[in-house]
């Protein structure tokens, strides 16, 4: 095993598919001779050249859905988005397009295509760079979203996602990027992940926290802190966004009897109203309190260091959610002692 | 000669081609020239542009019998215009159309029967029933879609094309679209992305004068849609849509620069609509004048005339060529009609081309989780 980035857990797949699969070709802005805004694509176009690695005018419409166009004649483009705010100028492309070919031409032409791309706020990028959007795809049926928390997921995730025959948005994180974790030495041995799958990263008895990318890392440090009050927390890592594993969600909380979703976006209508849904409709009878979320302000993220750090979902505010609902539970053993 | 822009560095080239020099000039073409070409192409060309005029009038009846659904839009008056350019391609080249597609799916090779079908519904449509008069596909024949958003196919067919560059191949990709497409987002950042990467594509805006019951004056700032090319230094010519031939030698001008130097071109073709938008458009926005001068502009009675002039084609021939399409286009609508409607069973079988793990296959009123 070795231990990398999150980033170099990225590139290494990349290059390893691209050695892989001739069909494979990356294309978007700044991902050549500037190697990447994020520097996901260090030293592949010195490696591959510019047929494989191609950079792109400032044109994310016109990009993605060439993109989307040459997948339909069987290559497998990996499309990066410098971060996902931009992934808006081409919605259409993505919603009416290649979500839809497989399905509106009744199963002629398949769009086996990737589309990489960070959202994450914490930055002080302000308001137009700082949005988590990942929602907004994974609301459509036709698309997949995947988005890893570590940097085996991300590796195995990717992998999963360039042989896939239907097109999917990648969700990285910027505040993962510099994360690190345990990867085979030989990149080749990673095992492609199963697409649809959450994980129980951390078994627990007292609850559920269910989180996704930046958001399970948090949860995980959450249940850490628990754990050393006296609190047994499970944690779900969702890894996929579309299609959800309701299945793994709901089988946690008939286990521990309540549950707390961590999303990175905005409540009202996010990610957690819908794990929210799943929980009430597969877990009812076995909740001992109502499920909380914990979500981003419902603001355009501000700049200034103060706002923007109060807007954000924390471990400090995760935390306070967990031990109210415990406290709800009506279960005083479970309370933590401080 | 059809008006031409060449690019720069330029590329000479000359476009033979009756002349056009505005989107009205369609309404008085030059008369009586029949060009030289051999009777059998030319007859040919008449019964396949006769031919995609009796199928569309067959499914406007159609859709007022309530066999079609949703929205219909037909190529009545541009059947000269699609002929021309489908006899510029090879079976190996890749088509991109926009919504208005039915004559082009014919003149690709498609059976009228398929057509149709598709358009009621049926799954033994092109597209198996699930994409209806604006979504018509065939891989065989290699139309890739007629797509429903304005602009949604020049990035697709680019890319398509990049594909074919990718490949080293020598097909070519023909994109069409309407000339309301000239307005948007997606022309622009397509056509220079295609002029930066030398890609095999002919873009062709058929320009009918309206964007439903927008002009071209309202819509464009340059009504002249050929002349956008300039900017991406891309070859471009306009042509007089309603002379099946002269948009067969334009098309064949483009799509052999693109094919010989992997180059994109930009084709405006100026064709006539001779209804409204689509079945349902009574087209009240347009003067009784220009509805007369549409009459002169029907491509279909033009060639007519100047084919029985030219002592090619009679008026009995023509009678006997009106008939046999006809019979054709009643034997599609039957065909239709016979045809099985998609099973409800299918309904989940074409969101996923690779299946996963997780994914629900639950009708409206199914609850999430069986008990």
């Amino acid at each position: 095993m070795a231990t990398v980035t999150y980033r170099q857990a990225l590139r290494d797949t990349l290059r390893s598919e691209m050695i892989r699969d001739e069909n494979i070709f990356l294309l978007g802005e700044e991902i050549g001779l500037f190697e990447g805004s994020y520097k996901i694509t260090e030293g592949l176009l010195k490696e591959f050249g510019p047929r494989r690695v191609r950079d792109t005018p400032i044109a994310e419409e016109g990009f993605v859905g060439a993109a989307i166009g040459a997948a339909m004649l069987g290559l497998r483009p990996v499309v990066e988005i410098m971060t996902i705010n931009f992934s808006l100028l081409a919605l259409d492309q993505i919603v009416n397009h290649a979500a839809k070919i497989y399905g509106m031409f009744g199963g002629q032409a398949s769009v086996p295509m990737v589309i990489r791309t960070p959202g994450g706020g914490g930055q002080q990028l302000g308001a137009t760079h700082s949005q988590n959007v990942e929602l907004f795809y994974s609301f459509v049926p036709g698309l997949k979203v995947l988005a890893p928390s570590t940097p085996a997921e991300a590796s195995a995730m990717l992998k999963a996602a360039i042989r896939d025959d239907d097109p999917v948005l990648f969700l990285e994180n910027l505040a993962l990027y510099n994360t690190k974790g345990e990867l085979p030495a030989e990149i080749e041995d990673v095992e492609p992940a199963e697409i649809g799958r959450a994980a129980v990263t951390r078994e627990g008895t007292d609850i559920t926290i269910i989180g996704y990318s930046r958001m399970a890392r948090v949860a995980a440090e959450v249940a850490d802190r628990l754990a050393a009050e006296g609190v047994s927390a499970e944690v779900v890592d969702l890894r996929s966004l579309r299609p959800l594993d309701r299945q793994t969600i709901v089988d946690s909380v008939r286990r521990t009897g309540s549950a707390v979703v961590a999303e990175d976006d905005w409540l009202t209508y996010g990610i957690g109203a819908e794990i929210a849904a799943t929980i009430q409709e597969g877990a009812f009878d076995w909740l001992d309190a109502p499920v909380r979320r914990v979500a981003m302000a419902e603001v355009p993220l501000p700049y200034a260091k103060s706002l923007e750090s109060a807007a954000l979902p924390s471990a400090e505010s995760l935390l306070t959610a967990v031990r109210e609902t415990l406290r709800a539970t009506g279960r005083p053993a479970l309370e933590p002692t401080r | 000669m059809a008006e031409t822009v060449k690019a720069a560095p330029a590329r000479s080239r000359g476009t033979r081609g009756a002349k056009a020099s505005g989107p009205e000039a369609a309404a008085t073409p030059p008369k009586g020239s029949v060009p030289a070409e051999d009777a059998e192409t030319l007859v040919g060309y008449y019964r396949q542009m006769l031919l995609i005029r009796r199928f569309e009038e067959r499914a406007a009846r159609a859709y007022t019998e309530a066999k079609i659904g949703g929205y219909c839009h037909l190529n009545l008056g541009e059947e000269a215009t699609v002929v021309g350019l489908m006899a510029a391609l090879r079976p190996t080249d890749y088509l991109f159309t926009n919504y208005r597609e039915h004559g082009y799916a014919i003149a690709k090779g498609i059976g009228a029967d398929r057509v149709m079908a598709e358009l009621y519904g049926r799954s033994t449509g092109v597209s198996k029933g699930w994409g209806g008069s604006m979504h018509l596909f065939d891989a065989e024949a290699r139309l890739l879609g007629g797509y429903g958003i304005v602009g949604g196919q020049l990035p697709l067919a680019t890319g398509a094309a990049l594909a074919v560059s990718y490949k080293g191949g020598d097909e070519i990709v023909m994109c069409q679209m309407g000339d309301g497409t000239a307005a948007i987002g997606a022309f622009h950042e397509s056509l220079n992305i295609a002029g930066l990467w030398d890609l095999p594509v002919v873009f062709v805006v058929i320009n009918n004068g309206l964007g439903m019951g927008t002009t071209v004056e309202k819509s464009a700032a340059e009504p002249e849609l050929y002349k956008r090319g300039t900017a991406y230094r891309i070859e471009s010519a306009r042509v007089d849509g309603g002379d099946v031939v002269a948009v067969r030698d334009a098309a064949r001008v483009a799509v052999e620069h693109a094919r010989s130097e992997s180059r994109p071109y930009l084709l405006e073709t100026v064709s006539p609509r001779l209804k409204g938008h689509s079945v349902v458009d009574p087209a009240r926005y347009r003067s009784k004048e220009e509805k007369e001068a549409l009459k002169e502009a029907d491509p279909l009675a033009r060639m007519a005339l100047d084919l029985e002039e030219a002592g090619i084609l009679s008026h009995d021939d023509r009678e006997r060529l009106d008939a046999e399409v006809t019979a054709e286009v009643n034997a599609a609508a039957e065909f239709a009609d016979q045809s099985p409607a998609p099973e409800v069973s299918t309904l989940f079988d074409y969101t996923y081309a690779t299946p996963v793990a997780g994914e629900y296959r639950r009708f409206p009123a199914d609850p999430v989780f069986r008990s």
